[in-house]
């Protein structure tokens, strides 16, 4: 079972509000110094997941992403936990790039690997969440898809999906080649052990230019993109708390329920 | 291209789901500025042509219903099938899907498939210079981002729950119906729908309830949640979580509320053990009151939050109960 993973790197979801900053003018956020990009966290799922599959039925994972020179380091990553190849999609061309034209850099690409079994990817970005990329590029490759899956399995039908649903699952068999989106529940990524992280070591990653994907550069950039950006702020909030306090908690949650039964509220 | 507003409507088992009506309350705004008609479709098993012809009243102009057993059970492949027919019929200029997980699973193939643009889990929604402009909050909810589609053919958006008003109802209002058909070749859609388990809220649904008693990785352990099950039983409340409460196994998916699980919106949520991260706060800030319980007076949560304390809620949380129920008995 060959799959190939779709990654990206995003700035650190965790960093807390105060330190979350954004330039009004460019319309983009001011990166917190010392703090690492890291690889968003629904792929991660998505690379275990694949590995699991891989350690189960044989064959191999080859991990992609489209970014920057620090996208070099989640892929580093995926190698140490056991992903076989990486490669990175890299060139000034790629820059401004919307969801759909790094599906289509994503497509071309897959396109020159010797063909796959499943793509996988995460249900969305903890970044910009555009939502759009992975199913688009199962659009462009024409491929079937099931989306942020709980659970994957290899049957002797296909491959059996269940996808998490706001009430409850959706069990969902499908044939190969196919693209499935990874959820968070369908499982917790391993870290990679200090043998995995040798082994990465060691490891070229190549890196593909435009050239090398062999897409025309129309399709790809600011220029191509469908969705222009008009405005980028941090929203505020009025952080008027009011802390209820007493002699002990007890007697604050009992003030506390006074209060909410003063304002109307219960 | 005609200046219409298409938008995909969803059932809830037997019902029109709420986000219908969102939708319709939006669509009908843009299709008037558009100076369009409103084309609503709805898609499903046995029942959905009768539920589809409630959509007039919502505001839509032309209801199309889709009614065949192999939607009943939802594959995309099948779903895509007809709503690309509908697309390509229609020709309509904007098409609105809610964030949900049909609307979230096919906007994204047909926009590239259309080369439309894409709007994901958007806010608000305008026309501006003709074209369809959103509101989308990135980053987990840490920022704002205004976009606006840059073509004049078809322009997409999903819309976030909660995020806009209901549509008004006029009992009477005068449509167009029409009845489409399916014709979906099992072989040609590639996968095939098993099976879908619903779990069913006990009491309360998160989604409807007016109070919410929500738990997170303060809590401490699965068990803990028993707190909170009082609570709520006394309030007549729903119980939810933070993410972390559901990747940690303590409580099942469908109770997350956030980003990436339910969006509530109840006079009340008190946030138990939870530090009000921002992809939190996406599915808990249209709240109107928050009351926050946590340890640290520094959490985020007190931020958002109109009433706090700071304290243990193995303390806190009995004693609350307590005093709920002798105000609620009076
Ligand atoms: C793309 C993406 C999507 C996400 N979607 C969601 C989502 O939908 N929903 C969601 O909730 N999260 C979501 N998250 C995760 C989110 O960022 C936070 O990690 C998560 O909300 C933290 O949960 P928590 O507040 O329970 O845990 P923590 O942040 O660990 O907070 C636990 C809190 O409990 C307090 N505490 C400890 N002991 C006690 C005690 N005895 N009494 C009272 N208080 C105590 C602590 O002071 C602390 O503030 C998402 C993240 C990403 C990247
Ligand atoms: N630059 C990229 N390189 C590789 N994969 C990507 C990239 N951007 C997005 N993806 C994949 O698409 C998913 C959804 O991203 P998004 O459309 O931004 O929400 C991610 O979880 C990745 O699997």
């Amino acid at each position: 079972m060959d799959i190939i993973v779709c990654i990206k790197q995003v700035q650190d979801p965790d960093i807390p509000p105060r330190d979350f900053k954004v330039d009004e003018e460019k319309m983009d956020v001011i990166p917190p110094a010392n703090v690492s990009p890291v690889i968003n966290g629904f792929c991660e799922n998505a690379v275990e997941a694949a590995i699991n599959l891989k350690d189960e039925h044989g064959g191999k994972v080859t991990v992609m992403t489209m970014g920057d020179e620090k996208a070099r380091d989640g892929l580093k990553k995926c190698l140490a936990m056991g992903c076989d190849e990486a490669v990175l999609l890299q060139d000034e061309a790629f820059g401004g790039s919307d969801a759909f034209a790094t599906a289509r850099i994503l497509a071309s690409a897959i396109q020159k690997l010797d063909g796959f079994d499943i793509i996988l990817c995460g249900r969305l970005s903890s970044d910009w969440s555009y939502g759009t990329t992975a199913l688009a590029l199962a659009e462009a490759l024409d491929l079937p898809s099931v989306s942020q899956l709980q659970k994957v399995e290899k049957t002797d039908a296909g491959i059996r999906c269940e996808r998490a649903l706001e009430d409850g699952v959706e069990v969902v068999e499908v044939s190969t080649p196919c693209l499935l989106t990874a959820s968070n529940e369908i499982n917790t990524p391993r870290l990679p052990s200090v043998k995995g992280i040798l082994m990465a070591s060691r490891k070229q990653i190549p890196v593909w230019s435009l050239a090398d994907v062999g897409i025309d550069p129309d399709a790809v950039g600011e220029e191509a993109a469908t969705i222009e950006v008009t405005k980028f702020y941090k929203p505020v909030f009025d952080g008027n708390c009011e802390f209820i306090e007493g002699e002990s908690l007890e007697e604050a949650a009992g003030a506390l329920a006074l209060r909410l039964r003063e304002d109307k509220i219960i | 291209m005609s200046n219409n507003v298409l938008i995909l409507a969803e059932r809830a088992g037997d019902k029109l789901a709420l986000v219908s009506s969102e939708l319709c309350g939006i669509g009908r705004k843009l299709a008037d500025e558009k100076g369009g008609s409103l084309v609503a479709l709805l898609m499903g098993g046995a029942g959905t042509q009768e539920l589809a012809k409630g959509l007039i009243a919502l505001g839509a102009d032309k209801v199309l219903a889709a009614e065949s057993d192999i939607l009943d059970g939802y594959t995309n492949a099948a779903y895509l099938k007809v709503i690309d027919a509908v697309i390509t019929e229609e020709n309509p200029n904007i098409l609105l899907v809610a964030n949900t997980s049909m609307g979230r699973d096919v906007a994204p193939r047909l926009a590239f498939r259309h080369g439309a643009s894409y709007a994901h889990d958007c806010t608000d929604l305008s026309i501006e210079n003709g074209k369809l402009a959103a509101v989308r909050p990135v980053h987990g909810g840490s920022a704002i981002s205004h976009v606006r589609s840059k073509t004049d053919s078809l322009s997409i958006a999903s819309t976030r729950a909660k995020a806009l008003p209901l549509a008004d109802i006029e009992e009477g209002r005068e449509g167009e119906f029409m009845e489409i058909g399916v014709s979906v070749d099992e072989d040609e859609i590639r996968m095939n729908f098993v099976e879908a388990k619903k779990v069913e809220a006990e009491g309360v649904r998160l989604e409807d309830a007016e109070i919410v008693v929500s738990g997170g990785r303060g809590l401490g352990g699965p068990e803990n949640f028993e707190y909170l099950q009082e609570l709520a039983k006394v309030l007549k409340a729903a119980v939810g979580a933070s993410r972390a409460a559901v990747d940690a196994g303590w409580v099942p998916t469908p109770m997350q509320v956030g980003q990436t699980g339910k969006i509530v919106s109840p006079n009340l949520y008190i946030a138990v053990g939870i530090s009000g991260a921002m992809q939190h706060m996406v599915g808990a800030g249209p709240s109107k009151n928050i009351v926050a319980i946590n340890t640290d007076a520094e959490a985020p949560i007190f931020q958002r939050a109109r009433y706090g304390i700071v304290g243990d809620y193995k303390k806190v949380i009995p004693a609350l109960t307590e005093k709920c129920k002798e105000l609620m008995d009076s």
